[in-house]
């Protein structure tokens, strides 16, 4: 946990509180903590990369944006809602719709340039390798 | 904690359907839109990660049930560190109120989402009766 930075301009109790809260989730969630709404993520760990699958049904992957940075993972994009046409009857409507990004902050800083995505069934699948400098590096031990 | 509050919008309902299946998954409801034109009845869910091979439609007896398995592959040598959703079975029946065709139902799976089409049969179809003056 980091100190929060004193602001002296433009203090906002409310943006504040909201900040505090979002740190006492991270507090309790761990690194896995995503913000925002939107579709479901699952975050896979391996030595060598990290892979990232969501449920996005119903999306076109053109719509779909995905960005890295370091270790911040975005999957943003939008959900079009149902063309019903005129003279229709809704009964249900519970599948959402809408604008979407969600972050997530992941175990280790990846390579987004090495990174590769897939849309196959309403699920994305992204793999992020490992950037060289988060590798662990083993020190040799010498006797003197 | 809105942001858990908009989430549970989007989070698969486990369905607790009186009729078990042998398979040892979790069972979810899919998200369902349903809507009815003069001449259909229109049935959407949401299925991702369900692909053709994995999906039977039946309609017995005025009740339409929709059953998929989600075919996914969970990465070998990775440790899960967030845990969002869970694959499984998605399963689901609707009882139609109105009469439909059999013979003319089209399903048709795209992106993760299954579009049902069940035409109406021509007696449960609107008619227009025309008032002639006299």
């Amino acid at each position: 946990m980091y100190w929060p930075e004193v602001r002296t301009m433009g203090f906002d109790p409310f943006t504040e509180l909201r900040r505090l809260q979002r740190e006492m989730n991270r507090l309790f969630e761990g690194f896995g903590e995503a913000e925002g709404g939107g579709p479901p993520i699952n975050v896979w760990s391996g030595r060598d990369q990290i892979v990232v699958t969501a449920e996005v049904p119903g999306v076109d992957p053109k719509d779909l944006q995905v960005n890295v940075q370091n270790d911040v993972f975005t999957l943003e994009g939008e959900r079009k809602p149902e063309e019903v046409g005129e003279n229709v009857v809704v009964h249900r409507a519970e599948r959402p719709f809408g604008r979407f990004a969600r972050s997530i902050r992941l175990p280790y800083e990846v390579d987004g340039h090495r990174a590769v995505a897939k849309y196959r069934n309403g699920v994305l699948t992204v793999t992020l390798p490992r950037s060289e400098s988060s590798k662990p590096r083993q020190i040799a031990v010498t006797a003197e | 904690m809105s942001a858990r509050k908009e989430e549970t919008a989007v989070e698969k309902k486990e369905s607790s359907g009186a009729v078990e299946l042998t398979r040892d998954q979790p069972v979810f409801a899919p998200a369902t839109d349903i809507y009815e034109r003069d001449d259909a009845v229109v049935v959407v869910c949401d299925m991702p990660g369900v692909d053709e091979k994995h999906l039977e439609i039946t309609l017995e007896e005025g009740v339409l049930t929709i059953l998929g398995y989600a075919d996914e592959t969970e990465p070998t040598d990775h440790e899960l560190v967030y845990r969002g959703y869970r694959s499984g079975v998605f399963r689901r029946a609707f009882t139609l109120g109105t009469d439909v065709d059999p013979e003319k139902i089209r399903a048709k799976l795209s992106n993760g989402v299954l579009r049902v089409e069940l035409a109406k049969s021509e007696k449960a179809q609107p008619r227009k009766i025309p008032v002639q003056a006299e």
